[in-house]
């Protein structure tokens, strides 16, 4: 109908008072998460804290450049090389890419049965998938965790793919609600496709267990879904990266065909350089090659091919064995940090007199924790505190310091006390 | 389920007495009796009662990706993978646009170099950018393409949005045409970039052509360009190559530029433009920007797609931006909020490290001049191969053909006018590599060359059909 319509008076977009095509452009609602940030930034508060955007912070709280990346970027410097890297983006990147998510050893792998692109980091390899999956599985409808990151709606979305949901967080517990997962993906039409989070869940930190990830999968194998894995946390999460991809091998055992979106940004801290890859496991290498050309026929008209700094600094350092090992060495002092302070924060609410238990804070796992705070108590930590998180209660780890810990306990008490 | 669990669920049910059966499984084998459990997807485990159980599989599986053809390969990109393969001494690529210094190297500008340097010595942090891009990068791009003193600046009514090069910003004002504009066509010059139409194509948003290339004279078809855009419905909108026009090379002339303006002014349409080559094309970049800035000028609304892969050599840097010049600065402001809209499900936020490259450039006046001198020398080159070019075909072509289109166009390509047939024959008799329409890039030619290729011209002009 609108199109109708704007054919035969294509002038209505010209007569606003203001003469302009865009008046009828409403301003976009601000992003729940980027717009945290931008609310922090504008507050001059001595004692402010921002918890809220998934970015690392060291114990200053400040951004942290690996090592291993200052030193791949001294060793590509002065290269002269910048011409367009082709659409599927370099191919060394994205062999490291498959090894790291899939295995070295990977059966798949040996087998060239996958087909990888390079991505604009975990958000692109989604999209990637999601205009794919559009495309070549018009029928199929997503399956998405409650919550998730809130981009995910956005990006099936935008796809045109009808999404639905499956149970996942269960607020009661403050852990997985894994019977009401189960009973989601019974009730789903067979062969639908579940976006997973491989580990680390965002927003929640809470992860199923091995054995848990081995009945999803069974059960997954009896109803045909296929399974997206998100894996934007890979080695983050525990400090491991081959126990972070757990779920990942255990779905390879069983003989799924997946698919895995990776991101780079804060296992190698490279954020702002959008570096990522999607890879599809594919029934044979003749269908991983044109699994791969119908990728890039995706991408060529989004970006026609992707950067190349970022992917280069990725393969400098995992194909170089000293800078791979300082890499782990790396993720896995992030991660440490991490615990630790999950650790303190819970014995601090604890010190602190708080009657509620807090044991939710070291069970969950990864850059976030889902507190259990509501709205109400969110606002009142931003409004009384100059504490800054999303509404849903998450907390960013990466956001609290030695020196801010306390702080934070004691706040969260304050707002949460009855 | 696992072939474990279908095991002992067999057991039972054939204990039981039960049948359980899938449909499409036969279900009698000489009185035994059998119990079918799905696996995988059209994938059937059958258990026969007797002595021992066992597993069989009777149905293939229909892969979820029976679907999957493989996808042609892309005309432009595919001439290099193509070239490669090629173990011809004398292969030329004048394939993809992308710049070679005289000896056919790639050419990473000095002022990058300087740039990265100082980047790397400044130990940058790799934090996110915001969705809009790296502010200083918007800033410089802005100025850049109107000019620093430009009133739509000063006026706050431009919305500059950092895109992945030229490709990412078109696919963000196509997508925001599609869902502001529903209904409404973009019209497109014959010929166009070939990406220009799978954009559009993959962001739902209709598209036409306006005549725009002229086989006879080689050059513009002026009249034609003009009728087709005064028969547009009014309040369409139309894509217009800021200059040095792909694949042609052919642009309008000042005069011609006014018309237009006046036209789509008179039609209510709306001009996107495409700025691909500013600096480019005439090594000046204001005046490369003469045609974008007579529009806004005159208050007209544009959208504008720039990109810095051919100007600053960043190809593989994907480094670009889309902007909106509107008529408020209100309207600029909500703009610039839905692309962001648009730019976060598809990459968050643009990528860091070719932003600040530009910043660093185009914010340092010394820098700044490096670069000018830098893009003077890479235009003039170019020129310089033309005029080489257009020598040697002049002299070797006896019949008295008018070669000077050559001369004429501007930019990296020069539409040969050859055809698909003709094209075919400069690649597989002279391993001379180009696009089927018949456009060659400048940038991929050297002095040297330039005789074999006009013979390879001539002579596919002439003998092929």
């Amino acid at each position: 109908m609108a199109g109708a319509m704007a054919a035969r008076s294509s002038r209505r977009f010209m007569s606003t008072a203001s003469k302009s095509w865009f008046g009828h452009v409403q301003p976009a609602p601000k992003d729940p998460i980027l717009g945290v940030t931008e609310a922090f930034l504008a507050d001059s508060h001595p004692d402010k804290m921002n918890v809220g955007v998934g970015a690392y912070r060291t114990d200053e709280g400040k951004p942290l450049v690996l090592e291993c990346v200052r030193k791949a970027e001294e060793k590509i410097a002065g290269s002269n090389f910048m011409e367009y890297l082709p659409m599927g983006g370099d191919i060394s990147f994205n062999n490291h890419s498959m090894k790291l998510a899939y295995g070295e050893d990977a059966g798949v792998l040996a087998d060239k049965r996958v087909a990888a692109v390079q991505a604009l980091s975990g958000t692109g390899a989604c999209r990637l998938f999601a205009d794919f999956q559009k495309r070549f599985m018009p029928e199929s409808q997503v399956f998405i965790p409650v919550p998730t990151w809130s981009n995910h709606h956005n990006i099936w979305r935008d796809a045109n793919v009808p999404q639905n949901t499956f149970r996942y967080y269960d607020a009661a517990t403050k852990g997985l609600d894994f019977k009401g997962l189960m009973e989601d993906v019974k009730k789903a039409p067979n062969g639908s496709v579940f976006l997973l989070h491989a580990c680390a869940h965002n927003p929640t930190g809470v992860d199923p267990s091995p054995e848990n990830w081995k009945e999803i999968s069974a059960f997954f194998k009896e109803k045909g879904h296929f399974a997206l894995f998100d894996m934007a946390y890979q080695g983050f999460a525990s400090g491991d990266t081959e126990r972070d991809a757990q779920a990942i091998r255990i779905f390879l055992n069983d003989g799924h065909q997946i698919a895995c979106a990776q991101s780079f940004a804060k296992n190698m801290g490279l954020y702002g350089q959008r570096v990522g890859c999607l890879s599809v496991v594919c029934d044979d290498p003749q269908q991983a090659v044109a699994v791969k050309s119908q990728l890039q026929l995706i991408a060529r008209p989004m970006y026609s091919n992707p950067p190349l700094h970022g992917a280069l600094l990725v393969s400098t350092i995992l194909e170089d064995p000293e800078l791979k090992s300082l890499w782990y060495k790396e993720v896995k002092g992030m991660a440490d940090r991490i615990i630790g302070m999950r650790e303190t924060l819970r014995t601090n609410l604890e010190k602190a007199g708080s009657q509620h238990s807090w044991k939710h804070i070291t069970d969950q796992i990864g850059m976030f924790c889902f507190s259990g705070l509501k709205p109400e108590q969110v606002d009142r930590l931003t409004k009384d505190f100059h504490i800054y998180l999303t509404r849903n209660g998450r907390i960013s780890m990466a956001g609290i310091t030695t020196s801010n810990v306390e702080y934070l306990a004691n706040a969260i008490h304050e707002v949460s006390k009855n | 389920m696992t072939t474990a669990m279908a095991s002992s669920a067999a057991l039972t049910a054939l204990a039981s007495g039960q049948e359980v059966l899938r449909s499409g499984v036969t279900q009698k084998f000489s009185g035994l009796r059998v119990a079918a459990f799905p696996l995988k997807k059209d994938n059937v485990a059958l258990y026969v009662k007797g002595k021992s159980t066992s597993v069989m599989s009777v149905a293939t599986d229909v892969s979820r990706f029976e679907s999957v053809t493989m996808a042609p390969a892309d005309p432009i990109l595919g001439v290099s993978e193509a070239f490669k393969k090629d173990n011809s001494e004398k292969k030329l690529n004048l394939g993809v646009g992308a710049y070679r210094t005289e000896d056919l190297q790639p050419y990473v500008l000095e002022v990058v170099k300087k740039a990265e340097k100082k980047m790397l010595e400044g130990g940058d942090n790799k934090e996110y950018l915001p969705i809009e891009g790296l502010a200083a990068f918007n800033k410089a791009t802005a100025e850049l393409l109107l000019g620093a003193d430009n009133a739509a600046i000063k006026e706050n009514r431009v919305a500059t949005v950092q895109g992945l090069s030229g490709t990412g910003s078109l696919r963000l004002g196509a997508a925001f045409i599609q869902r502001y504009f529903p209904g409404i066509t973009v019209y497109i010059s014959s010929p166009t970039w070939g990406n220009h139409k799978n954009i559009f194509n993959d962001a739902g948003v209709p598209w036409k052509e306006y005549r725009y290339f002229d086989p006879k004279t080689v050059g513009l078809d002026f009249d034609g360009m003009m009728e087709d855009i005064e028969n547009a419905p009014e309040g369409s909108i139309i894509l217009l190559h800021g200059c040095a026009h792909n694949p042609t090379g052919i642009d309008p002339t000042p005069d011609q530029w006014e018309k237009i303006a006046d036209l789509i002014q008179q039609k209510n349409h709306m001009a996107f433009f495409d700025v691909a080559y500013q600096g480019f094309a005439s090594g000046s970049l204001d005046d490369d920007a003469s045609s974008v800035r007579k529009f806004v000028a005159r208050g007209m609304e544009v959208f504008v797609a720039q990109s810095y892969s051919k100007n600053l050599g960043l190809y593989a840097e994907r480094v670009g931006a889309i902007n909106a010049i509107v008529s408020s600065a209100d309207v600029a402001a909500r703009v610039k909020s839905q692309l962001k809209r648009i730019a976060r499900p598809m990459y968050s936020n643009p990528p860091v490290h070719g932003a600040r490259i530009v910043a660093n450039v185009v914010g340092e006046p010394t820098m700044f001049d490096e670069w000018r001198a830098e893009m003077q020398m890479m235009a003039g080159r170019i020129k310089t191969v033309r005029q080489r070019l257009y020598d040697e075909l002049s002299t070797k072509d006896k019949s008295g053909k008018d070669w000077s289109f050559v001369l004429k166009q501007i930019g990296m390509f020069s539409f040969t006018g050859l055809n698909k047939a003709q094209s075919d024959n400069m690649t597989d008799k002279w391993h001379v590599y180009m696009t089927k329409d018949g456009r060659i890039s400048l940038a991929g030619l050297n002095l040297a060359k330039c005789a074999y290729l006009a013979d390879a011209i001539i002579d596919s002009y002439y003998n092929i059909q």
